[in-house]
């Protein structure tokens, strides 16, 4: 959440495995109050304490986005990453307290839309969960196709066939079933909207083909975290606080900065929001930048860092900050 | 060439220049003298013949007359429909975007008129109103809305005039609504009733 901005304490009410590779996991609220509604696609950041490493993780809420008695996300662990997934996997049990941004939509459905195309891949599915169950309460107009490595890491594939019918596609890898996109994509009415998570293979190769064939730019949506990437530790002087800090090789840029006693803002910590946007007063040498978010142009020109996700490497790296 | 016009307020609309778009199928509305505007980019297009067997093209005189059907016929599009009027050509426009599917590209030149109202059958039809390319050719007559009567005058040429529907007054200004497809009129002699400047003709 920005600087300021409210959290939420809660309580871990419940633990549940889904499939070898995916945990659930319902918050309450500790003292008893409702949650606030969100609207499908929104994610909350959750504050973990791993062992005296504090981890920040953005995940989609996925329980519905009018059931206020409190939120649920699906985790997918991740054995090669910083940790965070591996910690929720294996030390949150129910009856924990743990700390909740409030709810952050980056990934919302667009009401002008004529009808709904959702497209997931894997855990990607999260998010089209709640906007679905959003979708489904003012009688939208919606289509999933989704898409898993096999039957058992199909998570809900299930219960959303179940609940929605043919409107739920599923392909399964191990069964040699693809989405036929050409096809899928020449088909639909004007009006649709496009919307599309997962691995970012299948957002490329998504928003590629749409393109290819025709569609407005603003008429695709797609959302993807992005983890902060390891890599050699660096050096950077904050202007503002007039500190100079090292930044670990396990460790993001925004983590440094928080580690020194720094107050940054910061929304989504997966270079998709815009929120932690920093300005660069002097830099000799190479800014990494792993975001979504600056253009091409000011990636080029090194005078904004995205600190979320982007490393250095080089002599020198100023910031105001 | 295009039109130019004076730096003005944000929500008077600019237009560029047509662009050829990747697209399963191509819509063409063009008056007038944007007829032109339409064989030029077809003319820059790389694979003309392809975009012009997936294309459909509409056009109507313009508010002085200019037909350039001939021109356009020429082309060879896979459809080609000249209307008398843009109002002739609404109902035909509503089933063409009725009937279209997402790939759908949509391609306006001419008049203010002409592309305001094509337009705004696009977005009713689902289209992003940014997704929609638009390049001004011809006159510059405006489609002016009274603000207070809400009643549509066309072809305005002279600032004030007179409404055609309830007979007011009114200042053309620049302030633009994409939903009526209409620049906005405001009664000039509100204060002083019969108060009112000579006419000035600023659209030709």
């Amino acid at each position: 959440m920005s600087v300021g901005a409210p959290k939420i304490p809660v309580t871990v009410a419940e633990v549940v495995t889904v499939n070898p590779l995916v945990k659930r996991f319902r918050f309450v609220r500790r003292d008893g109050a409702p949650m606030m509604p969100f609207s499908g696609g929104a994610h909350v950041v959750v504050e973990m304490d791993d062992h005296g490493t504090r981890r920040l993780n953005p995940y989609s809420l996925m329980s519905a986005p009018d059931d206020t008695s409190g939120y649920e996300i699906s985790v997918r662990r991740d054995d090669a990453g910083r940790g965070g997934s591996v910690y929720l996997h294996a030390h949150v049990t129910p009856g924990m307290q743990m700390v909740l941004s409030a709810p952050v939509n980056l990934f919302p459905t667009d009401t002008r839309a004529r009808k709904h195309l959702l497209i997931a891949g894997g855990i990607g599915i999260t998010p089209f969960v709640a906007q679905m169950a959003g979708l489904q309460a003012r009688a939208g107009r919606f289509e999933l196709h989704y898409s898993a490595r096999s039957r058992e890491l199909a998570a809900y594939a299930d219960t959303l066939t179940a609940l929605y019918g043919d409107r739920v596609n599923v392909y399964l890898d191990d069964q040699n079933q693809q989405i036929n996109l050409g096809t899928l994509l020449q088909g639909q009415p004007l009006g649709t909207h496009l919307y599309v998570c997962g691995p970012k293979g299948m957002i490329a190769w998504v928003r590629t083909t749409a393109q290819t064939l025709g569609w407005p730019e603003t008429a695709v949506h797609s959302e993807e975290f992005l983890a902060p990437p390891v890599g050699l530790p660096f050096t950077v002087q904050l202007a503002a606080s007039g500190k100079t800090i090292t930044v670990g090789p396990a460790q993001s840029l925004l983590e440094a900065i928080e580690a020194a006693g720094v107050v940054a803002p910061y929304l989504c910590r997966g270079g998709a929001c815009g929120e932690c946007e920093t300005g660069v007063l002097a830099c000799d040498g190479a800014i990494l930048h792993n975001d979504h978010w600056l253009t091409d142009d000011q990636k080029v020109g090194q005078t904004r860092i995205m600190p979320c996700v982007s490393r250095f490497a080089g002599a020198t790296l100023v910031l105001d900050r | 060439m295009t039109t130019p016009f004076p730096a003005s307020i944000r929500s008077r609309p600019v237009y560029g220049v047509l662009v050829p778009q990747p697209g399963t199928a191509h819509l063409v509305v063009a008056d007038g003298q944007g007829g032109a505007a339409v064989i030029d980019m077809f003319g820059r297009a790389g694979d003309a013949p392809l975009m012009l067997a997936r294309s459909h093209i509409i056009h109507m005189p313009g508010p002085d007359g200019t037909d350039m059907t001939a021109g356009l016929l020429a082309l060879g599009a896979a459809q080609f429909h000249r209307s008398p009027t843009i109002a002739a050509a609404l109902p035909r426009l509503q089933k063409v975007l009725t009937d279209a599917h997402m790939g759908l590209q949509v391609y306006l030149a001419g008049t203010e008129g002409l592309i305001g109202q094509v337009r705004q059958q696009a977005m009713l039809a689902g289209i992003p109103w940014q997704a929609v390319q638009a390049e001004h050719r011809g006159s510059t007559v405006r489609r002016v809305q009274c603000v207070h009567c809400k009643g549509i005058t066309e072809n305005v040429r002279t600032d004030p005039f007179q409404c055609s529907h309830c007979g007011l007054n009114l200042f053309v200004r620049d302030h633009y609504s994409r939903r009526i497809a209409a620049f906005q009129g405001v009664n000039i002699d509100a204060e002083d009733p019969g108060l009112v400047p000579p006419p000035v003709v600023r659209f030709g």
